[in-house]
Order: structure tokens, then C-alpha cells, then sequence
């Protein structure tokens, strides 16, 4: 076998390795299924050596476009898709964009270039004018992508539908790109960008896919060509040897032993752990709710993000009810809009920021639109108080992006106003860490968002795929936070939870039970490897290993440490070793 | 060469799918029209592209043109059409 880091020239032989980084803990199996980017226009493209022939090939294929795009609207049942499929239809036949990308052929402009430049002149008037228009300029472009990939003779953008499991391979895939993909026939997500902690290891994740990103020479894989997926070990193998089953079938019994494991959280001794869903939606609630003890993160943006108005308070309750219903008589923490000019708000004008990681984000929109932060607490403290009396304080609302005590302060009392019991503050940026101490002294307790604390501490984007070394929540500087709040929330006897992403390394999970973490959120189908991990080992021995992680001078070496500290057959199921 | 004067009654203005009933209307035709502004340069009235991006407002004032002199009876269509509210019109 061999290792590649680079994108070969030809087709991957049998057996080549690819690696990246894994996530989750999956294998799997299947063929693989390209998605394709949108191609680029060649930058050199030549003028065409027949413009009338050009001219009649442009117009064939927007007229192929056209009908392919009528086809799938037919076929599509969601209304919504459809009738977007249909407008880009109209626009694949319009005579003005044919007659502009006709003119620019004539006057020497390559084919794919004098479509791009046409497009682009009416979807610039489109943006310019905004609103309804403003979104006809993605439609006009989609018809774009599709009719330059057919100029150039490369795969248009997408995933044809499957009709077989198959293992989705993309440069990245975007939110629509995923949302678009029919979950039922995906075995496994690799992508060549990303990192764990970008939008698709989220959202293999939650659904439980094995996943691995930053997999270099990835979408060099043939459509069709069989691969071994195994997100443990973080690696993608090529049309691998008959054995590879037997691989994938010795894992699935690892899993059952694994999914054998119920009850709720603790250590082999006892000590309780609670393992907590993180969710955005109440379906993604209704779906967690028989595997996890409680709701560690409600997202309440994916409420926001998506509406083209504010959403009413009163339809805002309702969505907050129906969390808290899908977990009575449970803990559901909700933390409060986390948006910002990278996650901007349709009906909210933001200020373009240079920097919007360290820009208004989070609980900071108080200072530019302090009327949603106030409604949203409105609709919160209506859903607890709507609740019976002893159920109340099992409701805990919390605020992200807090640095400073005094911001702690004013949350909580505008909080406790509205009625709500339980009030906390996330702690991801450094300087809450910091002052981890005197910011509960304001409130009932913290939660670590390990992926924007790792962000800010090391100072590395974390869209940035190729910091992912630097993201390590294994860094040392991180977890020497994570323990500094750990600690703080021990001395004063307050809960201190995490639900960032690094709750769902089992390996991690036992260093931050020993750290005195009290609670920890993950994605659902992430936590039976959680509730293994802590089951075979008591708390004396997770502060052993939180205090080798500790002491370990880099992220590997800490990692290693606690992989030392485990018995060979508990390592072998949650890792994947063979 | 026929023309025709018209004010735009639709009272949301010609967006998205009013204009596609004037634009299929004028595709259909079977003549080359041009609709613009009073006093401004037309645009091909079957192209949906270049219809929207007039950004025709509720009450502008427009003129219809065509080269061809059997347009008559098309342009009188078109006028008609864009002399109604089209919201009120039910998608075909």
C-alpha cells in the first residue's frame, strides 16, 4: 500500500491510501459519487475559430440546459425547488442571453467566456437592483455552471441522484449542496477542503456518517470506484482488497459492543456525566430525544438564518416549546442567536466586516440591534413561564460571545427579568476562560465552545482547513483553558459543561470528565462511543489522563498519553485499530 | 413601424412573474418587439432577462415598438396586457 499527499496525474491504483481527518468513527464501503464544483472559465481561452460554429454550439447547449433544467422541475416533487428549477429554465432559453453571448462570440471572445461575461452582465444588474431580483442572479448563474461544463465537456455541478449507497465525494459541500443530497443513499462524506469543524463534518455528525476531510487527490477519484471509508483512522482506500469487508464487518461488531452500552452518562466507578444532544431544530430534538439526557445546545440561528423576516415572538415560543416538550421533565440548555456578519441575517442590515470572527457576533449584537436580542429573551421567558412551576428551571438559556463579566452581568439580569431560571454564558472566547471565576459569580453556569475557543486562543480561521493543526483542541494552550474553567466552576460549585465538538472525541471526553467538566454535548450519534469510553474507566483514573494530557508539551503527545492510559481492547473499539 | 404607448398598472411593478406573462405573450408573437421607457432605448420584449432588469415600476410609462408592420394586432395584445394588474392574474 502507499500513501499519497498529492493529487496524482492518473487513475488511483487499487489499494492507495488517501488521508485526511477523520470524523466520527464510522467505516464504510461503497462506491464513490463525485460531486462536482462549478467549472472555472479557462483564463486563456482561445477566440473561436469558427464564431458561427461557436455561436450555434452556445446555442445548442443553453437549449440542452433549458430542457435538462425543465426535466428535473417535472421530477422534482418539493414545490419550492421546482419552481426555481423552472425559472432557470426560462432564463437557459432566454433570446437577450443568447444574442449578448452571440455578439461577444462574434467579436472574438471564446465560447465559455462570452457566456460567463453575458451572464454575469445581466446578473449584475439583478444584484444591483436587490431583493426578489437580487435572488434571480443565483438562478441565472446555476444556468451558468451547467452550460459552461458543457462547453468545456466537464461534469456539471452537483450529485446526479443516487440510486445506491454511495460515498459522496466533493471539493466541500455547501449547506444546499448537502441539503440536496438524499441522506438514505449516502454511506459515507469524504471531501478534499473542510475541516472538522466546517459545515459538512457538522452534518455527518449529526446523521451519523462516517466522514473524512481534507482528503488531498479526493475528487481525483473515479465516479464508481469502490473505497473504504474509515473516519477512525482518517483515511480513504481505493478499491481495496477482498479483505476490506471483513474489516467493515469486524467494525460493525466493535459498534455493537459500543451501541450495547446504555444508561446514563458516568465513569466505571459511577461518577455521573451527563451526555447531551446538540440540536438545531425540534426534529433534530424529537430525533435525539430517546438517545441523549438532555439538549447540552439548542442553535436557536437556524430559526433566524433562514427566515427573510424576524421571526414573530410568538412563533419563536412556539419553536422553544417544542425543544423543551420533545425533553419534559429534562435539562435543555438554548443559547441565544449566534449571528454576525459570517452568519448574517436576511431581514437585519449588518455592516461588512474585515474581521467578522472578532466582529459584532453572538450575545455583541445587543450593541447594534439590541430589539432581537430582546425579543428573542421575550419569547424564551414566555416558553419557561408557560411551563409548571417545578419544570422551570429546567430550561437553561445561555449567551455566546461573552468576554468580559460586565457582559455576563447584563445578560443575566435581562434574563431573570423575563422569568427565565436558569442563566449562563458560553465561555469560547480566552478572556472568559481567563475570568472564568468572576463571570459565574454572575451566572448559574458556563459552557465551553471548544471550536471558537481554540479559534480565538490560537488565533487560526476555523474555515481555514489548512490551520487544522493549530485548531487541535488537544493544543495545550487550549486545554489549559478548558481546565482553568473546569476548575473555576469546581471552586465555586457551579455546573461547567461543553458542547463544542471536542465533547464528542471519547478519548477527549475522558480527559474533560477528569478536568471536573460536569456535563457534555455532542452531536446524538456521537455519544454511545461518549457513554463507552467513560464506562471503562473510573474518575481517578480520567484525572490520571487529564493530567498526562496536561503536562504533554503538544497536541499529539497528548493525545498519545491518553491512548497509553487505555486497555487494548477499549483502544481497539473506540479507535478503529485493527 | 408600429408603436404603442402603455402605463404599468401592475401595482407591484413588473417582477419575476408578471413580466414572464408579457414576455411569453410577446414570445409567442412570432414579430421582433422592443419595450422600454418613453424616450429611452427598447429592450427585446420576449427576453424575461432583459424585461426584469427595466425594473418597470407601477405607473411608468412605456412605448412597444416593431419592425415588422404585421405587429399591429400583437402590440395592441401587449399594451392591453400591461395595462392590467397582473397580480390579479392567475399563473397559466
Amino acid at each position: 500500500m502507499t500513501t499519497v499527499d498529492a493529487a496524482p496525474a492518473g487513475a488511483l491504483a487499487a489499494g492507495t491510501v488517501l488521508a485526511g481527518i477523520g470524523v466520527g468513527r464510522g467505516v464504510a464501503l461503497a462506491p464513490v459519487a463525485l460531486v462536482a464544483a462549478p467549472p472555472a472559465i479557462p483564463a486563456d481561452e482561445p477566440a473561436p475559430a469558427d464564431p458561427a460554429a461557436a455561436e450555434a454550439r452556445l446555442r445548442a447547449v443553453l437549449a440542452e440546459v433549458g430542457d435538462d433544467l425543465r426535466a428535473r422541475s417535472a421530477a422534482t416533487p418539493n414545490a419550492d425547488l421546482r419552481s426555481m428549477l423552472e425559472a432557470a429554465a426560462t432564463m437557459a432559453g432566454d433570446p437577450a442571453l443568447a444574442a449578448e453571448a452571440a455578439r461577444l462570440v462574434h467579436a472574438g471572445t471564446g465560447p465559455a467566456t462570452a457566456l460567463d461575461q453575458a451572464v454575469e452582465g445581466f446578473a449584475a444588474v439583478f444584484t444591483a437592483a436587490g431583493g426578489d431580483l437580487a435572488e434571480r442572479a443565483t438562478d441565472l448563474r446555476s444556468v451558468r455552471h451547467r452550460a459552461v461544463a458543457r462547453l468545456l465537456g466537464v461534469p456539471e455541478p452537483g450529485l446526479a441522484p443516487l440510486d445506491a449507497p454511495a460515498v459522496v465525494v466533493a471539493d466541500d459541500l455547501s449547506p444546499a449542496d448537502t441539503a440536496a443530497l438524499d441522506l438514505s443513499k449516502v454511506a459515507a462524506i469524504v471531501t478534499e477542503l473542510g475541516g472538522p469543524t466546517s459545515h459538512t463534518a457538522i452534518v455527518a455528525g449529526q446523521l451519523g456518517l462516517p466522514c473524512v476531510v481534507r482528503v488531498a487527490g479526493a475528487t481525483g477519484l473515479a465516479a464508481g470506484t469502490p473505497v473504504l471509508v474509515d473516519a477512525a483512522a482518517g483515511t480513504v482506500e481505493v478499491s481495496p482488497a477482498a479483505e476490506a469487508a471483513d474489516r467493515v464487518a469486524r467494525r460493525a461488531q466493535d459498534e455493537a459492543v459500543v451501541a450495547a452500552v446504555t444508561g446514563p452518562g458516568a465513569t466505571a466507578d459511577g461518577h455521573e456525566v451527563p451526555l447531551l444532544a446538540n440540536v438545531g431544530t425540534p426534529d433534530d430534538a424529537r430525533s435525539a430525544a430517546p438517545r441523549t439526557e438532555g439538549v447540552g445546545l439548542f442553535r436557536t440561528e437556524v430559526l433566524f438564518l433562514d427566515a427573510r423576516t424576524e421571526p414573530a415572538v410568538a412563533d419563536q415560543t412556539a419553536a422553544y416549546a417544542e425543544v423543551i416538550e420533545a425533553y419534559a421533565g429534562r435539562k435543555v440548555v438554548i443559547r441565544t442567536l449566534d449571528a454576525g456578519a459570517d452568519k448574517p441575517l436576511a431581514f437585519a442590515t449588518q455592516a461588512d466586516e474585515e474581521n467578522p470572527a472578532l466582529g459584532v457576533r453572538g450575545y455583541r449584537l445587543v450593541r447594534s440591534l439590541p430589539g432581537i436580542v430582546t425579543r428573542q429573551l421575550e419569547a424564551l421567558g414566555a416558553a419557561v413561564r408557560a411551563l409548571p412551576a417545578e419544570r422551570q428551571a429546567d430550561v437553561w438559556v445561555m449567551a455566546p460571545m461573552i468576554a468580559t463579566p460586565a457582559e455576563a452581568r447584563a445578560f443575566a439580569s435581562a434574563a431573570r427579568e423575563v422569568g427565565i431560571v436558569k442563566v449562563g454564558v458560553m465561555v469560547e472566547v480566552p478572556a472568559a476562560a481567563l475570568l472564568a471565576e468572576a463571570i459565574l459569580a454572575e451566572v448559574d453556569f458556563v459552557s465551553l465552545g471548544t471550536n471558537d475557543l481554540a479559534q480565538y486562543t490560537m488565533a487560526a480561521d476555523r474555515l481555514r482547513g489548512e490551520l487544522a493543526d493549530l485548531l487541535d483542541p488537544w493544543q495545550p494552550a487550549v486545554l489549559s483553558l478548558v481546565a482553568a474553567t473546569a476548575s473555576a466552576g469546581v471552586r465555586v460549585g457551579k455546573p461547567v459543561g461543553v458542547c463544542g465538538e471536542s465533547a464528542s472525541d471519547p478519548l477527549m471526553a475522558l480527559v474533560l470528565a477528569g478536568l471536573g467538566i460536569t456535563s457534555l454535548s455532542m452531536a446524538a450519534g456521537r455519544v454511545p462511543a461518549a457513554r463507552y469510553a467513560l464506562r471503562s474507566l473510573t474518575l481517578e483514573a480520567c484525572r490520571a489522563l487529564a493530567a498526562a494530557a496536561l503536562a504533554a508539551p503538544d497536541a499529539a503527545s497528548a493525545r498519545a498519553a491518553v491512548r497509553a492510559g487505555l486497555d487494548a481492547d477499549v483502544a481497539r473499539v473506540l479507535l478503529g485499530e485493527d | 413601424m408600429p408603436r404603442r404607448r402603455a402605463r404599468v398598472a401592475t401595482a407591484s411593478g413588473l417582477h419575476a412573474r408578471p413580466a414572464s406573462l408579457v414576455t411569453r405573450k410577446a414570445a409567442e408573437g412570432g414579430h421582433p418587439v422592443l419595450i422600454g421607457r418613453e424616450g429611452e432605448p427598447g429592450v427585446d420584449a420576449s427576453s424575461i432577462l432583459s424585461v426584469m432588469g427595466l425594473r418597470l415600476q407601477h405607473g411608468d410609462q412605456i412605448e412597444l415598438s416593431s419592425t415588422s408592420e404585421d405587429a399591429e394586432a400583437l402590440l395592441d395584445e401587449l399594451a392591453a396586457l400591461l395595462e392590467s394588474d397582473l397580480d390579479l392574474v392567475e399563473q397559466a
